[in-house]
């Protein structure tokens, strides 16, 4: 720790003042869209345990539940459409790293696109259920059902919005530092709703279908 | 999708009407006057001083880390204000009504509230006090600190520490609309379904709290993201994890706190709103909601807020004690580990606010024993703070009267909460005014911190030290209200009085309420001698120039900088040797060591996005509340486009160049303190100037 025990030191071989001292503005942003990852788990995770607490047969309150409600088949077809979206934007990042402007936007593109037919499949499918009584006002379980449900496609929508925005900049501005951290974080955010997908599939389609 | 609501709606004001305005109430009259007199008089006072320009450019678009913390501390001292004077009218409501022939007045059977302004008051006390008054005091603290103890220029996102500064801003400005248009909540501040849902509350009084709540919470999530990421990634040089100054580490845990629990209130929120605006069924009594979910799901968040709030405090005070006792804290490594230790055991004892509510005994004695275990870590800081002061030379300067009697309430504090951890004694003094004063000792002993910590960094951040004569009566005298109004409390709790009675049926009781109301007037007091304190301290402060260190015996690194901080805080970022820089450069003689050459700083710029934010979310929240559809649509879409207008905008920072800091540099002369002043410090706080 110290290198002198006399009570003096020699300034200039031990330097005081750090001389060109810097921080990596990539890494810090990242950083911190881990920490925001964490605090949307979080809520997740809240909103699964909402979901698990009004799991139960009584909780439906006489409404749909069970198999009437989660469609596994459905879901795996939002699934693929889902994954290949991440497959789609992960390609983009690969063009990243070789600088390739064009192929960091035709993969966007297809990120976008693919997820738009992951959004359309999703509304479809909660259409269908309200037409069949199924609605979040009916019951504690419902409510909480889609709540969740919701609640991702939420995330798809700030997504698809989000790589609007950097396609618009990509085009533009090219890829500046700030362009690229943001296709990073974007790229994190993307695979964190994908992950999140696995929990509802697991819990709120398979597990929900066979209770 | 919506809910219906009976009575009147209009598209352009929602439910809004004239009807909603209390204007028949005279307490709120009253209230309404002082707060516009205030108010002018405030505008006058600018308009006077041709202020304007200066707190636009340099505080309401700042994105400095030291003002936004400065303006993080105000928020807290005008609801620190507000929150006493709910107090106060609950003290004298309960000393009033009191026997069922104490008389009654303003439409009150007995004292002067009626029952439904009575809950309005004790809630929006709890609300304030612990949302829009601890935690913006304490979030300012760290904000201020945090960078200046690790040697970084700023925050690791100074955009978004403003942007959640205008949040929190927002919500505690929407609490302060419940007064004057329609009311406040009125079932406690952690709410209690299914009475806060629509059917039996369908006043706005819920949407207000919910929504100001909501705010606060965002805001203290993006702020805890943000002090996370700095530290992890903007100390100096050398700066290792075994170097990090204990308040950094305090404020480390508490906000990994605040990252992982308040999104599950945001949660827990969100779901009573989607309740009472859609019509769900999460926390309803029947159609298969569960009332549980939302106690459970509050006390997540609600318990380990507590620790969210009380471990900057002990931060506080482990950085005081060492500084006035002159000695380095004793066990370090053991403070870390205890503050780490309350971090993480906080997860695992929510359940002990509701013991009483029917859990198997298996688990109310599972949550007994973790809260005790609470009680491990805090008794290894508390004999570290013990063993730091054996054998040093004690200064008894008002920082440290603050921090140690901030360890008597820790200890009255603390042993009641073991009490109260036992689930079977739980059952005699749950809801009982026990429990009030046990958790007031505890935020009391926060309090405590806050002072002392305001009082010893103030130096840092204004240039000059708190005048310490009347600082001394304002804490002998807030000492004695503290003793006088929660004494009565815990003797009351014991003689069986539940607490939020609007009406004691129990005439036996009234001189206790007695002694608190005179307790109270000794807190009112006291104030003027706070008061007197701060215009005493901004009359002397030229005899009052505090120099780098302002008390001499300081050790870490923030006292390595000029009082006044400037705003890019090191000319040249400091190189860590030790543990307690500034203490380890004092003893190898190096401390006046100044940088041979200056180089170029990189600094963010000023931007009034945040502040736009700010009222956007107001204009959200306030639209939602009153169900203006219109406003808060409009103000949710330019919320969003802001967002994205803030994307394109590549210029968000600037470089001073090193001739520049270097000429900076050169005209401030660090006074020895004591000295009469000499010069002003280029972009510090500019509360002080010679001649103003």
């Amino acid at each position: 720790m110290s290198t002198a025990t006399n009570g003096t030191l020699d300034a200039k071989r031990s330097p005081m003042w750090s001389a060109g001292y810097g921080h990596d503005a990539i890494s810090t942003r990242t950083l911190g869209f881990w920490l925001y990852m964490l605090s949307d788990a979080m809520m997740f995770t809240a909103l699964f345990v909402a979901y698990t607490v009004l799991g139960h047969a009584f909780n439906a309150a006489g409404g749909p539940w069970g198999a009437t409600v989660a469609h596994p088949g459905v879901a795996f077809e939002e699934t693929v459409w889902l994954f290949s979206s991440v497959l789609a934007y992960g390609l983009a990042m690969i063009a990243l790293t070789k600088g390739h402007r064009g192929g960091v936007m035709l993969g966007i593109t297809a990120a976008l696109l693919i997820a738009l037919g992951f959004l359309s499949v999703d509304i479809h499918e909660i259409l269908h259920l309200f037409r069949m009584g199924a609605t979040p006002e009916r019951s504690g379980y419902l409510s909480a059902f889609f709540t969740l449900v919701f609640y991702h496609g939420l995330h798809v929508v700030a997504g698809i919005a989000w790589m609007l925005v950097m396609l618009i900049q990509v085009a533009f501005t090219g890829l500046t530092e700030k362009v690229v951290y943001r296709l990073l974080n974007l790229r994190l955010f993307w695979h964190f709703q994908a992950v999140m997908w696995v929990f509802m599939f697991t819990f709120l389609y398979l597990r929900g279908a066979i209770v | 999708m919506l809910v219906h609501i009976d009575g009147p709606w209009s598209p352009l004001l929602g439910r809004l009407a004239l009807s909603e305005i209390p204007y028949k109430n005279p307490i709120l009259v009253g209230t309404f006057v002082f707060a516009m007199l205030v108010g002018v008089v405030l505008v006058g006072l600018a308009t006077y001083l041709g202020a304007w320009r200066t707190l636009w450019r340099d505080w309401l678009t700042s994105v400095d880390h030291k003002k936004i913390g400065i303006m993080y501390i105000l928020i807290g001292l005008v609801m620190l204000f507000r929150g006493f004077i709910d107090a106060v009218m609950m003290r004298t409501q309960q000393a009033l009504a009191v026997g069922p022939r104490s008389s009654g007045y303003l439409h009150a059977l007995h004292g002067y509230l009626t029952p439904y302004h009575f809950g309005q008051i004790y809630t929006a006390h709890g609300t304030i006090m612990i949302l829009f008054a601890a935690t913006p005091l304490l979030v300012g603290i760290m904000n201020i600190l945090v960078p200046l103890q690790i040697g970084a220029r700023d925050m690791a996102y100074p955009y978004l520490n403003a942007v959640s500064l205008w949040l929190t801003a927002a919500g505690a400005a929407l609490v302060m609309a419940s007064l004057f248009i329609g009311n406040f909540a009125h079932a406690g501040w952690f709410g209690i379904v299914p009475v806060m849902e629509l059917p039996y509350s369908p006043g706005v009084g819920v949407d207000y709290w919910m929504w100001a709540f909501q705010l606060s919470s965002i805001g203290t999530t993006l702020g805890g993201i943000n002090l996370l990421a700095t530290i992890v990634k903007m100390r100096a040089p050398g700066m290792t994890w075994g170097r990090l100054p204990i308040f950094t580490w305090a404020s480390l845990s508490a906000n990994l706190i605040s990252l992982t629990t308040f999104p599950v209130l945001t949660v827990t929120l969100a779901l009573l709103a989607l309740d009472r605006y859609v019509g769900t069924h999460f926390y309803t009594a029947g159609l298969g909601g569960n009332l549980m979910l939302y106690n459970d799901l509050f006390w997540i968040w609600g318990h380990p807020e507590v620790y969210f709030v009380i471990l900057p405090a002990f931060g506080m005070i482990s950085e005081i004690i060492p500084t006035f006792s002159e000695k380095p804290l004793f066990g370090y490594l053991g403070m870390v580990l205890a503050s780490l230790g309350i971090a993480g055991v906080s997860w695992g004892v929510w359940l002990h606010h509701f013991f009483t509510m029917a859990a198997a005994p298996a688990v109310n004695a599972f949550f007994s024993i973790t809260t005790m275990v609470v009680g491990i870590p805090t008794g290894v800081k508390v004999f570290n703070w013990a063993f730091t002061m054996f054998r040093g030379r004690l200064r008894f300067e008002l920082p440290m009267m603050w921090a140690s009697a901030a360890l008597f309430l820790l200890l009255v504090g603390g042993l009641t909460g073991m009490m109260n951890a036992f689930a079977t004694n739980d059952y005699m003094v749950h809801n009982s005014v026990f429990v009030v004063a046990h958790f007031h000792m505890m935020l009391l002993l926060i309090v405590y911190a806050i002072f002392g910590g305001v009082n010893y960094w103030f130096p840092k951040v204004f240039g000059f030290r708190l005048e310490q004569r009347y600082g001394k009566m304002f804490f002998w005298l807030f000492t004695a209200g503290t003793a006088v109004v929660f004494i009565p409390m815990f003797t009351l709790g014991f003689m069986g009085m539940t607490r939020r009675l609007d009406y004691v049926a129990f005439p036996q009781w009234g001189p206790l309420l007695d002694i608190e109301v005179a307790g109270i007037a000794i807190y009112a007091l006291s104030v003027v001698f706070l008061l007197a304190q701060l215009y005493v301290s901004f009359r002397d402060r030229a005899q009052n120039r505090a120099g780098l260190d302002a008390w001499e015996t300081s050790r870490n690194l923030e006292w390595m900088t000029h009082s006044p901080v400037p705003f890019y805080n090191f000319a040249v970022t400091p190189e860590i040797h030790a543990r307690d820089e500034r203490a380890w450069r004092v003893e190898h003689g190096v401390d006046t060591v100044r940088p041979e050459r200056y180089e170029d700083i990189h600094m963010p710029r000023n931007t009034a996005l945040p502040l736009g934010l700010g009222l956007l979310s107001f204009g959200l929240a306030f639209g939602l509340v009153w169900r203006i559809w219109w406003l808060a649509s409009v103000c949710a879409a330019m919320i969003v486009v802001l967002i994205v207008i803030r994307s394109f905008d590549n210029d968000t920072d600037y470089t001073i160049p090193a001739q520049d800091v270097e000429r900076m540099e050169r005209d401030i002369r660090d006074v020895p303190s004591g000295r009469p002043v000499t010069g002003d410090v280029a972009g510090g706080v500019p509360a002080f100037r010679e001649g103003v």
